[in-house]
């Protein structure tokens, strides 16, 4: 079968069209360079537009206490201090000029009363702060930066006649391989889904903004893009993946009916007055307040209702602990045979609300659980459930500069990119994080393409690129992708899920080599032309090495900390906290091996009251103070 | 509670196709995006469909269901009657690549002639001071999610193929309003650009723009006749140019 | 049905092979038609009672259609305060109505209105006949050339409408006298007169044009607190511009029905008081 071949030539190529790739390919066309943006969907249709409550950064417009300092702690606690420091500091630093940044682009935020960037409430942030447009604050970023990019391919135009001579987007192509020459990137290969053609790109470094890794689960609130490309391509590509193991399942997902399975249903229902309650009618979140939030969350429902008329006098209700205790609190309770008829637990706030406050408060939920369920939950009770929502863990990358770490020329940034979250992230820091590191990924690139200049592709490694996407139609065997897909993430949601046990992961892992030896199997009928099952074998591919690597990272973890629960050993771990897990691939398989947190300076050591450290840190950590 | 449906779903490229006949299981609370997943997974292997979010946020999975513009994710299979056979084309006003999956680069080639933004070039980030209801119209417009089910119902470009050079298009107009309405948007001629650029004249209000638009925005109601009347400002109306060479108010052409 | 020319909108090149106009299911022809079947009443009605020139007025009744009488042909009592500007002409040995001096203003308003261009663009020329149903022409350009950028005049209706509700306003008020003439009674046509005149208010106050000019057309409502407030109940009433559209047409026709039919001496207009 003989294919066209397109070839092009780029000062760097992003992989990735959802806010942290749009906010690198904006930095890295004004620094100068040539940028390719490449989507696997259209253009403007990333996973980003799902974001709804909004972008956390402390510009204090509501309340002027907050500052830096005040959303770095934040941050560090709900990453339970496993964060790198540094990528939670430059995030913590520079997120409000990210979000005024966006203003001056055509954004329109919701506003308070002196006319400043309004800013809302959201768990585990101290002060509201997160600038939000309703509840679809990713689709207001991704359209702003969407047309950001337009307006500088229409500078282009009136300079050169060409809108697309330094700045192009190439939607529906799929990248399969990150090409090296001479121990670097030296571009990247791919191909059209439309029409299957092939198309490869000289270009000296590569921006990777692919996002998440959902789609291995069965459950899940990402969209059929989340099936952990970057992840797979950095692997491939000689680079490490750090933290896999920690996953962020949101605790409220919708599980029926089956079509929206997964779908998130924002933690704001929680926060009007929804309750959670078994089949036993039993509101069982009371049961499952852990100690140390014994103080903060209250104890019986007389006081937990108060709570929402008067939030000084009273303890929060238990619904609105962190979202990795609710998760496995309706987990307990689905296992222990006290779920709703799906497999849920329900979540009510029909009993709690008049109907028109519900309406007002709660819009986009109305609506969605009206339009795509056919639920009026005004009248009845949702059904919900934990669904896999965000992978803290990503490519192992230099904070400043979001360089890989092992290869020269690779970028990422964006929730491909580990660190940031350490094990837990907080709402409305994905928002920011894409800002402000898909920002220094466009420098990073730009410095680096600068300093290192072109690197082309050799004939070499054009060709084992086109060898390997001939595979699927060449392969005999006759597995049906669709099929193997659905066995690996059965298998993810019951071995890798939200409660893990060494025996369970050990036999995921048997699993998901075996899985590996079947994929070697898979043909694919039709032709090339937009062609799914062919590109969901491309899919799979990716999605068995981040299932390996969560699996194995989370057997090696023997704590439980944030996104990684094990059964077999449930309490926190000091010496676990110096440790991230790096998953690296030889080709065969994934291997891992620890190496130590980088310690925080002294400076930020000391923004933290040391009563709170303890809790975290070894004893030999706190008498160190920090390092310097 | 499973039952069968029975599809019609057109499978072909761009140079020849038709409609084809399938049978499938539907489950309960299923939407018409389940049972075309189930027909590629079980039946057509390489049935082209695009969709994403599969929540009605992104606009992908635009088709057209029993003759009308819709989002697959959006339309739910209990919305149709036993024995019905729901037929499933691609959308009819853009050149079909594969099966349900069309060519929209004509939005994106609109979108690029479209002037950007453009704020006052003495404001600096953060300063800028807004009312929440001076945004509140551009907002509304903001939620489009680009499924260009508008640009499909669109008579002005589906029925006439030769309009497509001189036609932005509903989703463009609402563009056009969102930054003419724009609080700090200086460029000040796109009223006069919507109508002799873009093609604002062509449109004749006949709604179906609104009808489809899975956002429910009024984009007839709250862009594109505002944007008639703006243009009627500053070029029909006599008077109100009258005025305006008299009196030079700002703010308010 | 018209005929599609082969090749062109969704027949056209490239697109999707299907030869069916539309694959909708349902009666999507019978608003069309519907729409189609009113107005055409609607407009034999009224031209039979614009050349009828009689029976349009019972003191103090006045029908609609003849308000304000402008012309010396005008019945006794019928004229208003503007009095006759026009004289007594004959076409054709016909003396010609006074209601054909004023119609053409409410006609225009209603004919350049944007709900009403909507209904008689899908219902009487087809374009298109319903959403995603292929429109007959060959050719569309739409509002940009005579005569139809003429719509853009839809504001200088507008401002005449306000007139002529003006006019019934007045006409309403004087249905609160008796026959002889005396105020502080009050009839069935009482009620008629205020009806009509208050469905032309919401139709007027209702219309996109007035959306625009009460504050529509600003940038920043914030500096014109006043307007913002008025656009925000204008806006409300927008929503229903079509229902007004309809039911103030019905109106005009049942309020002259009735003048006439009380002039015609069919029925007494009871008094309440």
């Amino acid at each position: 079968m003989s294919r066209s071949l397109g070839r092009y030539a780029y000062d760097v190529v992003v992989i990735g069209a959802g806010g942290a790739g749009l906010r690198a390919a904006v930095e890295a066309r004004e620094a100068g360079l040539s940028v390719a943006i490449i989507c696997k969907s259209l253009f403007g249709k990333a996973h980003t537009v799902m974001a709804e409550g909004g972008v956390s950064a402390s510009m204090g417009n509501v309340n002027s206490d907050d500052n830096w300092m005040v959303h770095f702690r934040d941050t560090m606690r709900g990453g339970k201090f496993l964060n790198h420091y540094r990528m939670a500091e430059l995030h913590a630093k520079e997120a409000p000029d990210r979000v005024w940044e966006l203003e001056m682009w055509g954004a329109l935020f919701d506003r308070t009363k002196e006319g400043k960037i309004s800013q809302r409430n959201f768990g585990g942030h101290e002060y509201p702060r997160l600038a939000h447009v309703g509840d679809r604050t990713g689709l207001e970023l991704i359209r702003t930066m969407q047309q950001r990019i337009v307006a500088l391919q229409q500078n282009d135009e009136k300079e050169t006649g060409d809108p697309e001579k330094f700045i192009k987007v190439f939607a529906e192509l799929t990248i399969t391989e990150i090409l090296k020459d001479n121990g670097k990137v030296s571009g990247v290969y791919g191909y059209w889904r439309e029409s299957g053609d092939e198309v490869f790109f000289d270009s000296p470094a590569v921006i990777l903004a692919t996002g998440g890794i959902g789609k291995t689960f069965k459950i899940t609130s990402n969209s059929w893009e989340g099936t952990g490309d970057g992840h797979a391509l950095a692997l491939k590509a000689g680079g490490r993946l750090k933290d896999m193991e920690f996953i962020q399942f949101h605790p409220t997902g919708m599980v029926w009916p089956p079509s929206v399975r997964g779908l998130l249903v924002t933690e704001s229902v929680r926060g009007d007055g929804g309750v959670l309650t078994n089949s036993n009618g039993e509101r069982f979140m009371f049961n499952y307040i852990p100690d140390v939030f014994k103080d903060k969350y209250a104890d019986n429902e007389a006081e937990a209702d108060r709570w929402y008329t008067d939030q000084t006098n009273n303890r929060r209700p238990p619904e609105l602990l962190p979202r990795d205790e609710v998760a496995r609190a309706i987990n307990t309770e689905v296992k222990a045979g006290r779920g709703s008829e799906h497999g849920g637990v329900y979540l009510d706030v029909s009993k709690r609300l008049p109907a028109e406050v519900i309406k007002k408060k709660l819009p986009s939920m109305w609506h969605q659980f009206y339009e795509l369920a056919g639920v009026d939950i005004t009248k009845e009770a949702m059904e919900v459930g934990p669904t896999c929502h965000y992978v803290m863990g990503g490519v192992d990358v230099d904070p400043d500069s979001t360089a890989a770490v092992g290869v020269p020329g690779l970028f990422a940034a964006g929730e491909v990119a580990g660190g940031m979250h350490g094990s837990n992230r907080l709402g409305g820091n994905s928002l920011s994080d894409l800002l402000v590191f898909g920002r220094r990924a466009g420098i990073g690139a730009a410095n680096y393409v600068k300093s290192a200049g072109a690197n082309p592709v050799s004939d070499t490694s054009l060709k084992a690129a086109q060898e390997k996407i001939e595979k699927p139609f060449t392969q005999t065997g006759g597995e049906n992708p669709y099929a193997l897909h659905h066995e690996l993430q059965e298998l993810t949601q019951s071995l890798v899920g939200i409660i893990r046990t060494k025996k369970e992961l050990e036999e995921a892992l048997i699993k998901i080599a075996e899985l590996r030896v079947r994929i070697g199997k898979v043909s694919v009928s039709g032709g090339r032309e937009f062609n799914p099952g062919f590109h969901l074998s491309f899919d799979l591919d990716n999605m068995l090495l981040v299932a390996e690597s969560t699996a194995l990272a989370g057997l090696t973890r023997e704590e439980s900390r944030g996104g990684h629960t094990r059964d077999d050993f449930p309490v926190m771990s000091s010496q676990w906290r110096q440790v991230n897990l790096i998953c690296t691939f030889d080709g065969k398989k994934v291997s891992v091996e620890k190496t130590p947190l980088p310690s925080m300076p002294k400076e930020l050591f000391e923004l933290f009251d040391p009563h709170e450290l303890e809790k975290y840190m070894t004893a030999a950590e706190m008498s160190k103070g920090g390092s310097n | 509670m499973a039952r069968k449906i029975n599809l019609r779903i057109w499978r072909g490229n761009s140079t020849d196709g038709a409609l084809q006949d399938v049978t499938v299981d539907a489950m309960e609370g299923e939407v018409i995006l389940d049972v075309i997943h189930r027909v590629q997974a079980e039946q057509m292997n390489d049935l082209a469909v695009r969709w994403n979010c599969k929540a009605g946020k992104c606009g992908s999975c635009s088709m057209e269901i029993n003759g009308k513009p819709r989002l697959a994710c959006m339309t739910r299979v209990s919305t149709f009657e036993d024995g019905e056979t729901v037929t499933i084309t691609p959308l009819r006003a853009f050149p079909v690549i594969k099966d349900l999956v069309t060519d929209v680069s004509f939005n994106y080639k609109k979108a690029m002639q479209i002037p950007a933004f453009q704020p006052p070039a003495d404001l600096k980030p953060g300063q800028a001071r807004m009312q929440q209801i001076d945004v509140e119209r551009s907002q509304e417009f903001r939620k489009c999610i680009e499924c260009f089910l508008c640009q499909d119902a669109c008579h002005v470009i589906r029925d006439h193929e030769e309009n497509k050079k001189s036609f932005a298009g509903p989703r463009f107009f609402i563009r056009i309003a969102e930054l003419d309405m724009h609080p700090l948007d200086v460029i000040r001629n796109r009223k006069q650009t919507a109508q002799e650029e873009h093609g604002l004249g062509m449109c004749n209000i006949t709604k179906c723009c609104t009808e489809v638009c899975p956002e429910h925005i009024k984009i007839t109601d709250n862009a594109i006749i505002p944007m008639k009347e703006r243009v009627v400002d500053v070029k029909y109306d006599p008077l109100r140019w009258l005025g305006s060479v008299i009196r030079k108010r700002d703010g308010i052409l | 049905m018209a005929i599609t020319t082969p090749g062109t909108g969704v027949f056209s090149e490239g697109r999707a092979k299907l030869s069916a106009k539309t694959f909708r299911t349902d009666k999507w022809w019978i608003q069309p038609f519907i729409t189609v079947v009113v107005l055409f009443s609607f407009i034999v009605y009224a031209t039979f009672r614009a050349f009828e020139n009689g029976k349009y007025f019972a003191a103090p009744l006045i029908s609609p259609f003849y308000s304000p009488c402008l012309s010396k042909a005008c019945a006794n009592g019928a004229v208003s305060f503007v009095g006759t500007p026009f004289g007594i002409y004959h076409v054709l040995g016909m003396t010609v109505s006074p209601s054909l001096f004023i119609l053409i203003f409410p006609l225009a308003f209603r004919m350049t209105c944007y709900y009403y261009r909507k209904a008689y663009y899908r219902s009487f020329w087809m374009s298109p006949p319903a959403c995603a149903v292929a429109e007959p022409h060959a050719k569309y350009t739409g509002e940009t050339r005579a005569p139809l950028i003429l719509q853009n005049g839809h504001r200088y209706a507008f401002y005449a409408g306000l007139v002529f509700n003006v006019f019934l306003t007045i006409d309403a008020i004087d249905a609160f006298k008796n026959e002889k003439g005396q105020w502080g009674h009050m009839s069935v046509g009482t009620l008629v007169l205020l009806a009509n005149a208050t469905f032309l208010w919401l139709y007027s106050a209702s219309c996109h044009t007035c959306r625009h000019t009460v504050g529509g057309r600003l940038r920043n409502f914030s500096q014109h607190p006043i307007r913002y407030k008025i656009w925000t109940w204008v806006s409300i009433l927008n929503h229903k511009h079509q229902n007004f559209a309809w039911i103030s047409l019905f109106g005009v026709a049942l309020c002259d029905l009735y003048v006439r039919q009380v002039s015609g001496h069919s029925i007494r207009n009871l008094y309440f008081f």
